[in-house]
């Protein structure tokens, strides 16, 4: 059996999947966070269910991705029962969704989450009037509390077993004649489609392109036809068969709400008071840089508090790994080889992303992010973005390649191009190892954040340049700002670990593999041939050849380009290696060249081979101009 | 009734949508958040330097971007405004 789960954007259907699946979907609070659909095997009164959660999806009207991969993935597979999962305190929205999947003839249920949110706005629903107008089960939930959750479940259970399709609402007159007649020209075209005759008219009618094409394939006439009612229709409704249709479902949701819901006394709700400052015009822009500076002072104070105790853990580990085998033996250096790279993640990439990522689950699970998004909109568009791309940009600092597959929340190629571009421009917390290992250490904090602030600016410069030089992208900012939630432990914890897992599998197996490599390299001396090859880089920087090679290897892993540099130059102390101009030009290099090949991969994989190579070719280029820039300046003021 | 752009539309006041001038694609976005014509909206607030605006639709709060608000068209309405 296979049931599915669909909602609305943030109607706590991901929180409801992972309630019975475990962790496999993200959730947040933020529309859209559920990209893909995520299938689970649960166990339902003792049988095996396939659990499939689809994207959030305001209708079925097919005018975005994550729409049209809804309704195909409706249309083409089995599925016994569909769970609509509806924000219940705002139903009237909820329903016009309910209506529409009504028409696609498949057993349905009801889920009406956020119960408790309804009741502390004074609202009452009336649960089992709304089973009667709909003729479909209603059950109450809040997901987030795993409350309701097996009701849910057994009442699909039933339902699915029972197999009985609900009946659809009825349109006006002159809609359901056109629906009639669209419905029998298919019936004697007898083609194969895969939705159930009405609902395609009813698709069909709303100008569904994809659908229009296969329906064309059974039947070339099909479009003659499907024009001539939509003008029809056009005619007697005073507007396009899509709106007339939307029309009707919206009304009827409407009246239903207004049925079933009664209010209590109205009264402001905290939301108003903390919106009234954290949107406030100048007030919220004071209160976003606190949030934001607690947020990295947490996150690097807790970082920093263990990743000293354990890197000299990991370096005893591997002196007396090696001891064992037999120094300067090659089993030991391999050895040594895979220590470090364990070390690299446990030590330096670990203490960073783990609190980063809690932190910003907590922020997400709060609501916090659709708020960041509309304060900073403005700022971003100036660099040919909106708000919501923020979002890359912030995780950008925990570690690149959660930052590249966030972009997925953009809409347009363009922009998940541009934000993915400047997402692996920003410093991750294994760069940050660097600047704070040798910048920080050697020359003081401030020029630490100098180079932030750099990086800061270059990243918008590159922002602005590359989007005048790209087509005009999405329209701009469209986003739901959601109610505050407190944010449960259960699944900010969840999150949390889900977006590590992305670490430790894509990223982690790279970083060992680099060490090891580089290990062997070491031990068949080729470390002067790379450095030759970068030579002419290392040059025009003014940087000594042997930096040439852990440039190369922090390709793999970018705090090895610190690590490295240890071996490869021969000191203990960067000082006597380096001069303070080096070490700034160094460090920005590394803070902008070519992303981490976990980041690569990433980047392959969402934006393709192509834009992968342009982006790493670009970062090269924008690397050795800040790099340039920097060392100029710091001639200059040093 | 005056037709006005949604952005000279003073704060806490109540519009009705009269027309969305953006093309196909925009139109369907603003329809799944409720924001068709002939539906009413409140003005919560605007944001800074050229930010969005954030409207108030069905109880849900939504913001939109200055580049998408000046293709609004909007009336005044008083605050019974009713979108059914």
């Amino acid at each position: 059996m296979r049931f599915a789960l669909i909602g609305q954007p943030n109607c706590g259907k991901s929180t409801l999947f992972n309630q019975v699946a475990g962790y496999k979907a993200e959730t947040g609070n933020f529309s859209g966070t559920t990209l893909t659909f995520t299938e689970s095997k649960v166990r339902v009164l003792g049988e095996v269910v396939n659990l499939v959660d689809l994207p959030g999806t305001y209708s079925l009207a097919g005018s975005n991705p994550a729409e049209r991969e809804v309704l195909h993935y409706l249309a083409f597979h089995e599925i016994d029962v569909v769970i609509n999962v509806l924000d219940a305190s705002h139903l009237a929205q909820g329903l016009n969704l309910t209506l529409e999947l009504m028409e696609l003839g498949r057993p349905l249920v009801v889920a009406l989450n956020m119960m408790d949110e309804v009741a502390r706005l004074g609202m009452t629903i009336q649960g089992p009037q709304l089973e009667q107008i709909l003729g479909v089960n209603v059950l109450p939930l809040i997901a987030s509390k795993g409350r309701g959750v097996r009701g849910v479940f057994t009442t699909a259970m039933a339902v699915a077993r029972a197999g009985v399709s609900p009946i659809r609402m009825q349109y006006n007159h002159e809609l359901e004649n056109a629906i009639a007649s669209v419905t029998d020209q298919l019936n004697t075209t007898a083609h194969n489609s895969p939705l159930n005759p009405q609902l395609m008219a009813i698709k069909l009618l709303e100008g569904n392109a994809e659908l229009l094409k296969r329906a064309e394939a059974d039947a070339p006439e099909i479009r003659l036809v499907i024009d001539a009612i939509q003008k029809e229709v056009l005619a007697t409704q005073g507007q396009l068969a899509i709106w007339a249709l939307t029309a009707e479902r919206h009304r009827h949701a409407g009246e239903i709400k207004d049925t079933i819901v009664s209010h209590g006394p109205p009264r402001i709700t905290k939301r108003d008071y903390i919106d009234k400052v954290l949107l406030h015009p100048f007030w919220g822009y004071i209160a976003l840089a606190v949030i934001l500076w607690l947020f990295f002072q947490i996150v690097y104070g807790i970082g920093n508090l263990v990743e000293q105790p354990l890197l000299s853990a990991f370096d005893a580990l591997a002196l007396l790994a090696a001891q064992w085998i037999g120094p300067q033996t090659f089993g030991a250096q391999i050895l040594t080889g895979v220590i470090q790279g364990i070390a690299g993640g446990v030590a330096i990439v670990l203490p960073y992303l783990l609190p980063f990522l809690v932190g910003l689950g907590l922020l997400e699970d709060v609501g916090y992010l659709p708020r960041l998004a509309f304060l900073v909109d403005a700022l971003m568009s100036r660099m040919g973005l909106h708000g919501k791309a923020i979002v890359p940009f912030i995780l950008g600092y925990g570690c690149n390649v959660p930052a590249v597959m966030s972009t997925r929340l953009l809409e347009e190629p363009r922009d998940r191009f541009l934000a993915a571009t400047m997402a692996t421009l920003v410093p991750c917390a294994a760069r940050l190892a660097v600047v704070f290992g040798l910048v920080a250490f050697y020359l003081g904090p401030q020029i630490a954040l100098a180079i932030y602030v750099f990086n800061l600016v270059v990243i918008a410069l590159t922002g602005r340049l590359l989007s005048s030089t790209l087509p005009e992208g999405a329209p701009g900012l469209i986003i739901e700002v959601p109610v505050y939630r407190l944010p449960t432990w259960k699944t900010v914890a969840h999150k949390s670990w889900f977006r590590i897992r992305e670490f430790i599998v894509e990223a982690w197996p790279l970083l060992i593999v680099g060490s090891v490599l580089l290990s062997i390299f070491d031990r068949l001396n080729l470390a002067r041939w790379l450095d030759m090859v970068v030579r002419p880089l290392t040059w025009v920087l003014g940087l000594p050849a042997k930096v040439g090679v852990p440039l190369i290897f922090g390709i793999f892993r970018k705090e090895l380009s610190l690590l490295m540099l240890r071996q490869a130059l021969n000191v203990s102390d960067f000082s006597a290696a380096l001069n303070p101009v080096q070490m700034i030009t160094f460090t920005v290099f590394v803070v902008f060249y070519i992303p981490c090949l976990a980041t690569l991969s990433v980047l392959r994989r969402e934006l393709g081979q192509r834009d992968m190579l342009i982006i790493a070719a670009l970062t090269v280029v924008i690397a050795l101009v800040a790099a340039l820039l920097a060392r100029g300046a710091a001639i200059l003021f040093m | 009734m005056i037709e006005k752009q949604l952005l000279e539309v003073s704060i806490g006041q109540t519009i009705r949508v009269v027309r969305v001038n953006g093309g196909e694609k925009l139109e369907n976005k603003l329809r799944q958040l409720g924001l068709l014509p002939g539906n009413c909206a409140r003005k919560v607030r605007q944001a800074p330097f050229g930010g969005p605006v954030l409207l108030e639709i069905d109880g849900r709060s939504i913001a939109i971007g200055r580049g998408i608000a000046a293709k609004i068209q909007v009336e005044e309405e008083n605050s019974e405004c009713d979108s059914h």
